[in-house]
């Protein structure tokens, strides 16, 4: 058996993921908040692939209860993506803070040390490329999530001895409950499972970095070199 | 948002909702009228399509799956792909399928789709051991063919007109092979094609792809494709990587002339008058899915297809009549696709019934509703009727003609007050 761990496994992107990785023979470890809403889903994953699949309820901003969580898996997992986020503004600093930067690096902390005693393992982070430039429309969950790209980098560059595998993954727009009733250009959107195939080969590559859809990277390339001056007078 | 069906006519503003449980299912539903489901938009014309849409997708789980019978019980939005991609493999298949598989279980029951084995198997609501359904008041009641047989009846075929499909137990066919072996039978002309069908009507799967831009001797030659499941306990299947169509092609690219050379290429690339192949099943009952969105070499302005059946006793004289008008209109299409129904069921909107069936693509252009006014009258005459699934343009008047239980239809809309919530474009052009 070979358990891959998901975190916030009740998103849209997520659900993509476990689908995508069950339909490539791994075990699923499916970790959310009111986790009972998917036992149908995790059913659904049982008879589409013949894949275990076992739910924890798993709340990001509870740190205490991560150490006690990881310890009560028997089996430990071949890897963990997390796919926790909130996209909230000013009025909600702090749990945008906490739930896209504090609570996923609290728990990914623990989960790299026992990979790193076991020199194996593969972390996987969605992150935005929201987090590769400050905008004013969302720029507290932007700097949340770039506060997770630099820790994501230094992980990757301390595990890089044990033969850890980290990757960053940058999405631009993706269609789910986040982004619903936004209206998003359809050609720069892309669906959750596109995410998920991206991010299953990208993993299985051992890429570092992923931009999703990948012309994100050039877009976020041109909104990088635009100067101070000029930017902080645009409509972003 | 803008939105269409496969046949990309007509295009409309409407707004789409999504749902991912009962609760929310309902609370869409409480403030809307003018709503109809989606599935995967694969109908041709106008079935799916309303102000308010509500998206069967994203609903799709599958719910159990007995491997000892067979039954699968899924909710409405997981498409006959996702069934063939799980339970290929472990000897089982779906024993009703239209020609493309890209289509949800909630549009298979609604549509009441048929196969290459509707003189075997009959249609899709012959394999539905029960399904749920969501009525106008949000109430959530089980239909069978012996629970609440009157609401089956009208919802298999109904077209989302008696309320949302949200599950279904289906019965699923063993099969011993991925691969099916196919015996393709050349015919000279419409007496030949009928002697053929009738010569090989024990065959599980049959459908003849005829040449409607063929005249004189040879009106209404065509290949017959009959075929068996195999038997070599090979059950390998991998959904094919597809092509697809990038952009609209330019409507003037499809026209008389390339249409006549490519038909009379495909007659004639088959060489022998019966030979045999071994093909996979996605070949076999699949073969425009290979291509994504191949809708799109009909240009902008969409197209259309005209399907009717006619009675047995009647076919043969009014498909002369008709293949003669088309091939003399020289408005042919690639695809005209001719089957021979077996026994009509009971359900009360359900389009087959005994006699051939015949489905042709037409590119929508000036003068096309001209002629298929014709035809309608040849159809009428002969008391052929057509398929809701694939129309956008039949008067009301036309449609009722073909359908007797239509009356009853419109009451059961009436009591259960579904006429004050489910519409589509369709219902409102032909009055149901
Ligand atoms: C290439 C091709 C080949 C085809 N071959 C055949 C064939 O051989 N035989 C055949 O019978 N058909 C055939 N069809 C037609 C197709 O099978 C039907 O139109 C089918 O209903 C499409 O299903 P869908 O999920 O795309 O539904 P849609 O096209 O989105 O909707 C079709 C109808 O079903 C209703 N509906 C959908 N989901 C629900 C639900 N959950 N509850 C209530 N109502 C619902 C809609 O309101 C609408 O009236 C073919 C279509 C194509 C594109
Ligand atoms: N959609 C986009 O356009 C887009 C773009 C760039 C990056 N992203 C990132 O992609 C990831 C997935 O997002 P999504 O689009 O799929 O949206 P989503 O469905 O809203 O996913 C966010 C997930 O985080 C979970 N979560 C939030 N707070 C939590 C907490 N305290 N404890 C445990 N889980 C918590 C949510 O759980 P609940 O279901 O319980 O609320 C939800 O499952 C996020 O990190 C997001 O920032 C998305």
């Amino acid at each position: 058996m070979s358990y891959v761990l998901i975190i916030g496994a009740k998103s849209d992107i997520a659900k993509a993921i476990a689908r995508e990785y069950a339909k490539h023979g791994y075990d699923l470890y499916l970790a959310a908040r009111n986790v009972s809403e998917l036992e149908e889903f995790a059913n659904d994953i049982k008879i589409r692939f013949n894949r275990n699949i076992k739910c924890f309820e798993l709340d990001i901003l509870d740190y205490i209860s991560h150490k006690y969580f990881y310890d009560s898996l028997e089996e430990k997992p071949l890897g963990v993506i997390s796919a926790v986020g909130y996209l909230g503004d000013v009025s909600e600093t702090q749990k945008t803070i906490n739930t896209n930067y504090t609570g996923v690096v609290n728990l990914i902390n623990i989960i790299a040390d026992d990979f790193e005693q076991r020199k194996s393992g593969f972390i996987v982070a969605i992150s935005s490329v929201a987090g590769d430039r400050g905008r004013k429309s969302n720029y507290i969950y932007g700097s949340a999530k770039a506060a997770l790209t630099a820790y994501l980098s230094g992980l990757r560059n301390r595990l890089y001895d044990a033969n850890v595998h980290v990757m960053t993954v940058k999405p631009g727009f993706v269609a789910t409950k986040m982004t619903e009733g936004m209206d998003l250009p359809e050609k720069l959107t892309a669906k959750p499972e596109d995410v998920a195939k991206d991010i299953y080969k990208a993993q299985q590559n051992g890429k570092n970095v992923l931009y999703t859809k990948w012309i994100w990277k050039w877009i976020m390339l041109i909104i990088k070199s635009i100067p101070e001056f000029q930017f902080k007078k645009m409509n972003l | 948002m803008a939105l269409q069906s496969w046949g990309n006519y007509p295009n409309i503003d409407a707004i789409a909702y999504k749902f991912d449980h009962q609760q929310a299912l309902k609370n869409i539903l409480d403030p809307h009228n003018n709503i109809i489901a989606r599935g995967n938009g694969r109908s041709y014309g106008d079935s799916a399509l309303s102000a308010h849409q509500l998206d069967i997708r994203s609903y799709n789980y599958f719910l159990d799956f007995d491997q000892e019978t067979g039954i699968l019980h899924c909710q409405a939005g997981v498409l006959l792909s996702e069934i063939l991609e799980t339970f290929i493999p472990r000897g089982w298949f779906v024993s009703v399928t239209p020609g493309t598989k890209l289509i949800t279980v909630g549009g298979a029951i609604a549509s009441d789709v048929h196969g290459k084995n509707h003189h075997v198997k009959g249609s899709f609501s012959d394999s539905i051991i029960e399904f749920t359904m969501m009525l106008e008041n949000g109430e959530i009641i089980t239909c069978s063919h012996v629970v609440n047989p009157e609401l089956f009846q009208a919802t298999c075929g109904g077209m989302g007109l008696t309320g949302i499909i949200i599950d279904a137990k289906i019965k699923l066919e063993a099969i011993n092979s991925s691969m099916i072996n196919q015996v393709t039978i050349k015919t000279k002309n419409l007496q030949d094609t009928f002697k053929a069908f009738e010569q090989y009507k024990d065959y599980t799967y049959s459908v003849a792809w005829i040449d409607c831009m063929a005249k004189g001797d040879s009106l209404g030659r065509c290949l017959l494709m009959v075929g068996e499941h195999a038997d070599d306990g090979n059950l390998d299947y991998i959904n094919r990587n597809k092509a697809s169509i990038p952009f609209q092609f330019p409507s003037f690219l499809l026209n008389n002339l390339t249409v006549k050379s490519f038909n009379s290429l495909y007659y004639a690339k088959v060489r022998k008058s019966v030979s045999e192949q071994k093909v996979s099943i996605d070949s076999f009952f699949y073969p425009l899915d290979a291509i994504a969105n191949w809708n799109r070499i009909y240009g902008k302005n969409g197209f259309t297809q005209y399907q009717f059946v006619l009675p047995l006793d009647k076919s043969y004289d009014g498909l002369e009549k008709i293949l003669s008008k088309i091939a003399a209109s020289g408005k042919g299409s690639f695809l005209a696709v001719l089957k021979l129904f077996g026994k009509a069921n009971s359900n009360w909107l359900s389009f087959p019934m005994e006699g051939y069936t015949l489905a042709l693509d037409f590119k929508i252009e000036p003068g096309l509703f001209e002629l298929l006014n014709e035809l309608d009258k040849i159809v009428l005459e002969y008391d052929g009727r057509f398929y809701l699934s694939k129309d956008v343009r039949v008067s009301k008047q036309t449609f009722e003609a073909g359908y007797k239980d239509i009356d009853k239809f419109r009451q059961l809309r009436k009591r259960y007050k579904m006429d004050q919530k489910f519409h589509s474009l369709q219902s409102k052009r032909v009055g149901i």
